[in-house]
Order: structure tokens, then C-alpha cells, then sequence
């Protein structure tokens, strides 16, 4: 853990006590020497010991991967030359460091490029979708209306039930013999379509699925916000004329703007990591279409043989370049509204 | 979607959010749609789990109705053992998660400490970790100690998993609890580990709950690491039992929709107990400064 200087220390201090939060406002003075660790030590250490668990499990668990996944990312490791035991004989790694190889092959590869758009197609069209539906049924939800713990609790639902059950429910919708689906479009004469194993319906299917289980989230987050915005402000807009979509226009949505930043940059970042939906629902398939970054590293390193431990990692280490784009948005958006850690 | 029609053809004046008819049966129809489309799908996992095997894409409600599925998910399989192998990975997740959470969110809220900063950044970043980066790593990680196909293995991945999040959350709760409160009880004497057990941690119990809760969801929905990590039958957890039930050689729809039923109904009653804080919770440690 970094240690940062006495000086930012009280800037920090200084920052929070203008908030009225403060609980340590006297400042350490700035002095040499080994007497300032021990000073230092003395005045956080409880600080310090109460997140030291979180530290430790946080850097083992995924300092010490991330590390070796960096470095594998470096090397040609797959199943066949990895460190192993096979019953009593245990065979040394015998892997070489490659250098920026696996990057060089991964970036000059149609597939990662492919991936990456349809990885950013299936991103933005699932938040886009489930953030809308959420913010019009929030609305609607939000007025006077018989009903409405009725259809509250109905409509957050999805979200109660494990994802992975509902995944599999929508398989069994999905079915292409005999599903649901495909026995209400006979019955209407409609041909059977094959949701799964057709490339461009099984990406519609993926995504009608991620947005079902999204929209509850977005549905409680965005009534949250609507529920601050004070009532004055909509009486004031219709005593001076505004109609009702000018209302929705200028008091609704900014007045919406904090809960709704957090969501969709939360919801963005979910749904890029998203593995399960399509893990379960198509494993990817058929062929690589509805294949993001994340199922597709996984499936480098799990499922094909011999599994490219190597390729896997590098793919993970770009996914994860991409992700700290997210980071510093997010930093930014936390920012703006005045986060001063 | 419905909206005030106040230039309706009939001039009588209405009162502020009183709508036209016309306007109210639209808003029910919509929410109607909506709730249909939400709640479908698990009914039909309902349904469907009350049906003979045979009968699993049968459209017609109720046939046959049997409990054989049932009996067959809890008699014939290892669902028992998924059950119990899933409870204890998920437990003790939930209990240490809380607590290191609780103390991370407390510190993070209350002291200015050397480190927050590359701390904050820290929790950040690992709440968007792809299980991709970590998984082969932590795989060979867990062989190398012996831990693969052990629930302690899970149970330290999903604290990487869960705790980072819920660290946040604990801060925005602990930012919502009046700093006085900690004065008043360190003038009493208080130690700063004793203002925060005695003092906020009571106050802070629907945080608390939510964080559990969230904890135990983590755990409970978890696929991938659970799929890579816990082979053998006995071993699994429910996530990865599931889906032996559908797979690429078999399909017993009908166990599987009878676990899921089992899986999902606890959840979704612990979910209706919460939901009400839940949301607060969520964007709480992102939205407050």
C-alpha cells in the first residue's frame, strides 16, 4: 500500500473537516526521519487494521494472479507444457517467454476485432434498452395508480430469481423443437424460428434475455430518483404552462442525472463482464456469434483443447486495459459530483 | 405510454395528476404487458416443474399435475449435496464478507488515513475484474495449494468477488450515520474498534442486511468460477449442478426445472424481505459523496 505524505495527508484531512465529516483533524506534523512511520503508526493504525483484511485477501487473490496471468500472457503456456501431476510423476513447466507475441498474434486476429464489436454491440444495446424501459416504467410507476405495490413487486421480480435460473428458463422458452415460443408461432401458422442456432437470432435472444433480467435494477434505481426530485418543482412548471413532456424534458431527466450516471455506467460494466447469460444460454454458440471477450477468454482457457492458457491470459489482460477505460470514466463522474477521496 | 391529456375535447377542468380515462387504461395496459412479460417466464418454470416429464414442452397449464419431479430431484440426484456444498460456500462467504466489509466501509467513511486513496482506487478497479484475467491464474493458484474442489477455494474467490462492492455500500451507509455520534461515544470513552461495534454497527443493520444479502446473492448465482473450480458430481454447488440436468447429451427438463424451483423460491423470499433497502444500498456507496 502506498503511503502518501503527511502533507496530502492533511489536505485530505483538511477537505473532509470542510465537509463536517471529519474525525482525525489534527494534523501530524511534518518531521524526518524514522520517528515519522512510527508517528504515523500510532495515529492510523487502527485505520489501517481495519482494512487490513480486505487488503490482504484483495492482493492475494488478485494481486498475485493478475501478476502471474501478466506474465503467462508473456509466455507460449498451454495444457501440454504447463506444471503438472499425472498420478505420481509431476512434470516441470517447460513454457517459454514469448515477449509481446500473444499480444501481436491476438491484435492482428480478425476474431479479437470481431469479438470486440459485437462485445460493444451487445453493451450498449442491453443498457440502452433495459435503461430506457426501466426510466418509462419508473414513470408510469411513479403516479397515483390502483395497483402500484401490485405491479412494483411484479415487475422486479426477474431480479429476485437467481440469474442462472432464469437462463435456464428462457432455454427451455427457447427450445427450437418444441419450446414455447416456436408451439405459439405454429399455432399462428408462423414458421419455427431457431432462436438459438441461427446466428442473428441467437444474438437478438441474448439480448432480449440480458435486458429482461437489467430492467429491475434500472426500474428501482431510476423510482429512487424520481422519488427525490421535490414536488414544488413540477407544480411551479404547470402553474407556468409546461406540458407534460416538457416537464419529462426539464425537471425529470436532469433531476434524474446522478442515479441515472451511476446506473448506466454500473449496468455498462456488468453487462461487458456478463458471463453467465451467455455462457447458458448458447455457450457462445452458434459458432462464436454471440461470443463476447469474457466467454470467449474463458472458453480459450476451458473449454477447447488444448487449452491456450496463454492466449486466454493475454485476451484477459487487453479486456482488462479496455475495463480501466470504464474506471477513469467512472473516477470522473464520481468526481463531478464532488467525491473528494 | 400515457400522458396528461388535458386538451381533451370536453372541457372539464381536472384536478393536478387526475388523467382522462383514455390515459388511465393505457397506463394499466402498459404495466399490464410489462408485468406479464416479467413474471411469465418463472411461472412457467412453476408450471413446468409440476408437469410429468414427458410433458415438459407441453402447452396446455395443468395435465398431469405430479410432484414426481420433485421427489426425483430430491431422492435420485445429488441435489441434496449441491444444496449443502452451495449453503456452506455461501455462508461463510456472507459472514466474513460483512464483517470485512463492515470495517473496510466504517475506515473508508470515517478516518483520513495514508492509503485511502490507492485504497478507493483499489475497490474500484476490483469491482470490474472479468472473471477472465483471474480465472486461469487462480486456478492454477487454488492446485498449486491443494484447494481446488474445496469450498474454501470458492469461498476466498467470492469474497474478491462481493467484498469490494460491499465495501462501498457499507461507506455510503456509514456516511449517512451522523458523525456525532462516533464523537459522543469516543467522549465516553469509546475505543475506535468500540465506537464502531457497539455504537454504529446497530445503526447500521439494514445497511447490514443488504450487504448480506448482496453477499449471498454473489455466491448463491455464481457460474463460472464455480464451473472451474468444483468438479465431481458431490462437489458442486447448485450453479453447477444445474447443469448437468441440460447439457449437451441430455435434457431432463423436468429435474431441472424442479431444482430451479428449489433454488430460486428462498431467494426470491429473502429478495421480497430486502428489496425495499436494496436499491438505496446499490447506488448509495456510488451515488453519495
Amino acid at each position: 500500500m502506498a503511503v502518501e505524505t503527511s502533507q496530502s495527508v492533511a489536505k485530505a484531512a483538511g477537505a473532509n473537516s470542510a465537509r463536517g465529516r471529519g474525525r482525525r483533524t489534527e494534523n501530524t506534523p511534518r518531521s524526518t526521519g524514522p520517528g515519522r512511520l512510527r508517528r504515523a503508526l500510532s495515529t492510523h493504525w487502527y485505520a489501517w487494521s481495519m482494512v487490513a483484511p480486505v487488503v490482504a485477501v484483495i492482493g492475494v487473490i488478485i494481486g498475485y494472479p493478475l501478476a502471474r496471468g501478466f506474465y503467462l500472457s508473456l509466455t507460449d503456456a498451454n495444457e501440454a507444457n504447463v506444471e503438472r501431476t499425472i498420478g505420481v510423476n509431476h512434470i516441470p513447466a517447460t513454457y517459454e517467454f514469448v515477449g509481446l507475441d500473444n499480444y501481436k498474434a491476438v491484435l492482428t486476429d480478425n476474431v479479437f476485432w470481431d469479438r470486440l464489436g459485437w462485445t460493444l454491440v451487445w453493451t450498449v444495446s442491453c443498457v440502452a434498452l433495459s435503461f430506457t424501459l426501466g426510466l418509462v416504467l419508473a414513470n408510469m410507476l411513479n403516479r397515483k395508480l390502483k395497483g402500484r405495490t401490485f405491479y412494483r413487486m411484479a415487475l422486479i421480480l426477474p431480479w429476485a430469481v437467481p440469474a442462472f435460473v432464469s437462463v435456464f428458463t428462457w432455454r427451455l422458452l427457447f427450445n427450437e423443437r418444441s419450446g414455447l415460443f416456436n408451439q405459439l408461432l405454429a399455432g399462428g401458422g408462423i414458421d419455427a424460428i431457431s432462436w438459438l442456432n441461427d446466428p442473428t437470432w441467437a444474438k437478438v435472444s441474448v439480448i432480449a434475455v440480458n435486458v429482461w433480467l437489467g430492467v429491475p435494477f434500472m426500474l428501482v434505481a431510476m423510482l429512487g430518483g424520481l422519488q427525490s426530485i421535490p414536488a414544488e418543482l413540477y407544480e411551479a412548471a404547470e402553474m407556468d404552462g409546461a406540458t407534460a413532456w416538457q416537464r419529462f424534458r426539464h425537471i425529470t431527466l436532469p433531476g434524474l442525472r446522478p442515479v441515472s450516471g451511476t446506473v448506466i455506467l454500473l449496468s455498462s460494466i456488468w453487462t461487458f463482464n456478463m458471463f453467465p447469460v451467455i455462457f447458458l444460454l448458447t455457450r457462445g454458440g452458434p459458432g462464436d456469434a454471440t461470443e463476447i471477450l469474457v466467454t470467449y477468454a474463458y472458453k480459450l482457457s476451458f473449454v477447447v483443447s488444448p487449452r491456450d492458457f496463454a492466449g486466454s491470459a493475454a485476451w484477459g489482460v487487453l479486456i482488462l486495459a479496455l475495463l480501466s477505460l470504464f474506471a477513469v470514466a467512472y473516477r470522473r463522474a464520481l468526481r463531478k459530483q464532488g467525491d473528494m477521496w | 405510454m400515457s400522458t396528461n391529456t388535458q386538451s381533451a375535447p370536453a372541457p372539464k377542468v381536472r384536478a393536478r395528476g387526475e388523467r382522462s380515462p383514455l390515459a388511465s387504461l393505457g397506463l394499466h395496459l402498459t404495466l399490464l404487458v410489462a408485468t406479464l412479460t416479467a413474471v411469465f417466464p418463472p411461472l412457467w418454470l412453476v408450471i413446468t416443474s409440476f408437469k410429468p416429464k414427458t410433458d415438459a414442452f407441453d402447452t396446455s397449464v395443468v395435465k398431469n399435475f405430479t410432484f414426481g419431479n420433485y421427489s426425483h430431484v430430491l431422492g435420485d440426484t445429488q441435489f441434496l449435496a449441491w444444496l449443502g456444498n452451495s449453503l456452506v460456500v455461501v455462508g461463510i462467504t456472507t459472514v466474513i464478507g460483512v464483517f470485512i466489509s463492515a470495517t473496510t466501509g466504517y475506515a473508508v467513511s470515517r478516518f483520513r488515513f495514508p492509503g485511502l486513496r490507492p485504497l478507493m482506487w483499489l475497490l474500484l478497479i476490483t469491482q470490474m475484474f472479468p472473471v477472465a484475467v483471474l480465472i486461469v491464474p487462480l486456478y492454477n493458484l487454488l492446485a498449486s495449494l491443494g484447494m481446488l474442489n474445496q469450498p474454501v477455494g470458492l469461498v476466498i474467490t467470492y469474497l474478491t468477488v462481493a467484498v469490494p462492492f460491499c465495501a462501498w455500500m457499507m461507506k455510503g451507509y456509514f456516511d449517512g450515520i451522523p458523525a456525532e455520534i462516533d464523537e459522543a461515544g469516543r467522549v465516553d470513552g469509546l475505543t475506535p474498534f468500540g465506537t464502531f461495534w457497539r455504537l454504529i454497527m446497530p445503526l447500521a443493520k439494514p445497511g447490514l442486511a443488504v450487504t448480506a444479502f448482496y453477499t449471498f446473492i454473489t455466491g448463491w448465482g455464481e457460474v463460472a468460477y464455480a464451473s472451474a473450480f468444483m468438479t465431481g458430481e458431490e462437489n458442486l454447488t447448485l450453479a453447477g449442478g444445474l447443469q448437468t440436468f441440460v447439457n449437451q447429451y441430455t435434457a431432463d427438463w423436468g429435474s431441472l426445472t424442479a431444482a430451479a424451483v428449489l433454488i430460486a423460491a428462498p431467494a426470491a423470499v429473502v429478495f421480497g424481505l430486502v428489496q425495499r433497502h436494496l436499491v438505496s444500498g446499490l447506488t448509495a456507496g456510488a451515488t453519495k459523496s
